[in-house]
């Protein structure tokens, strides 16, 4: 691996995009991230090779949209792999013009390019408008919408970033898998649980948000008129039974939900607790102020949505239960 | 008497925006219930929809009027992943009612 360039002493966030940008290596990427002055941004990648999942790319974008153009840029050499980065849009962001030049044709492909959420409005476009971008077929265009359609819902009500939603996503044919990255600058997901779950720390505060029945808006059985507390339970649970990567990174805390082992017969058991789950966790990473949320959905291990959503379904209702029962009153024995 | 919901008029194909489900449910069926009306909700030119959206347009109903939102709901032209997920929120608001006193709503009337 190529050695980050040094910028001195100029207090700066750093971010380094590396030839090994994928989920399984998430908390690897998070780790190296310079989150010291929001202010300022500089991106270097690899210089001979550089691969960027949507989370890593919405993660660049959101901290560039937050320090603004002119204080951001992309420096030392770009290798020609880096002509991703144009094409998902983020020398559009940066001060920092692109070094490529391509034709039109060339943009033909299946990805979502870095986009801007910021009303539901904007999100039922982005639904109907930009997903065909992605060319699925119908059963799985079901599916991304269904998970952007409620990560990007969580960002709108809950993270109250002045920039919105920050998307991407990308289609690799190879292994017929769609990837996803949303990202927001937002509160971060430890305040936006605090009023009614007062969690320890960033880790807890994910690990409530990802706990089925659970919600940032109210402590009682059924949730409000709005949120039940189900949402990321469920992108996480599509994430598990698609043998799949699913993160979260709010404040310190980082949490990668791992694959789920092929050679595992059967459909992946659930778990209302996510600390069960085989997974990584941090709660000592850069602090990262807002949340970034990404998936991978492998559309050869997918079932019809329909079966997808009852196995979750069936395991919710089991947890709403499990709950309430946890609540009883216990007879007194002696 | 019986209102008409028909989705595809007021959302895309797929059925995500809460603030829809939200304008809907206060300004046309919590008033409808409230008077005993059924309220057909037509489904009909909609692929999809997240457990958000429905979470959004029926919990309260459920929540406030119970038996009667049962009775006087109807969906129509539902298919299958939306009667999942409408069948999901049926099942857990009735487990989250068993046991609760009335005044647990988080409604906004």
């Amino acid at each position: 691996m190529t050695e980050k360039p040094s910028t001195g002493n100029i207090s700066l966030m750093k971010i380094f995009l590396s030839n090994r940008g994928n989920l399984r290596n998430f908390k690897s990427f998070v780790e190296s991230l310079d989150l010291s002055n929001p202010k300022r941004l500089e991106v270097t990648t690899h210089d001979k090779w550089v691969t960027v999942h949507p989370a890593n790319l919405v993660i660049v974008a959101a901290l560039a949209i937050q320090a603004g153009k002119e204080n951001t840029e992309i420096i030392g050499h770009i290798p020609e792999t880096g002509r991703y980065l144009d094409r998902m849009g983020l020398y559009e962001l940066m001060n920092t013009p692109s070094p490529f030049a391509y034709q039109k044709k060339e943009e033909a492909g299946r990805f979502v390019p870095i986009k801007l959420i910021n009303n539901s409005d904007d999100q039922s476009r982005f639904i109907s408008d930009v997903i065909p971008l992605l060319h699925l077929s119908e059963k799985n265009a079901l599916v991304v919408k269904y998970v952007i359609g409620e990560l990007v819902r969580n960002v709108l009500e809950h993270s109250l970033a002045r920039d919105g939603a920050v998307v991407a996503a990308q289609y690799y044919k190879k292994t017929n898998r769609v990837s996803i990255g949303i990202c927001d600058t937002g509160i971060g997901i430890w305040k936006s649980m605090n009023t009614h779950w007062h969690p320890r720390n960033d880790i807890d505060a994910i690990s409530l948000a990802l706990t089925p029945g659970i919600t940032g808006t109210t402590r009682k059985d059924g949730g409000t008129a709005e949120n039940a507390g189900a949402g990321l339970f469920f992108i996480k649970s599509i994430a598990k039974i698609t043998r799949n990567y699913f993160v979260i990174y709010s404040g310190s805390a980082q949490y990668t939900l791992l694959k789920h082992r092929k050679r595992i017969k059967g459909m992946p058991r659930l778990y209302a607790d996510p600390m069960r789950d085989p997974h990584n966790k941090t709660n000592n990473s850069p602090s990262f102020q807002g949340t970034a949320v990404a998936v991978d959905i492998s559309l050869d291990e997918t079932p019809e949505f329909n079966d997808l959503l009852s196995s979750i379904g069936d395991f919710y209702d089991k947890a709403i239960r499990e709950r309430k029962r946890a609540k009883y009153q216990q007879p007194k024995f002696i | 008497m019986k209102k008409n919901i028909i989705l595809r008029n007021e959302i895309g194909d797929f059925a995500e925006n809460k603030d829809t489900a939200k304008r809907l449910r206060i300004g046309i069926i919590m008033p409808a219930l409230l008077v005993g009306d059924e309220v057909i909700i037509d489904f009909e030119g909609i692929s999809g929809a997240t457990q958000s959206f429905i979470h959004a347009l029926i919990s309260d109903p459920i929540r406030d009027f119970k038996e009667v939102a049962f009775d006087k709901l109807v969906y129509k032209n539902a298919n299958n992943d939306i009667r999942e997920i409408i069948s999901i929120v049926y099942r857990y608001m009735q487990e989250s009612l068993v046991g609760n006193d009335s005044d647990q709503t988080g409604s906004e009337r």
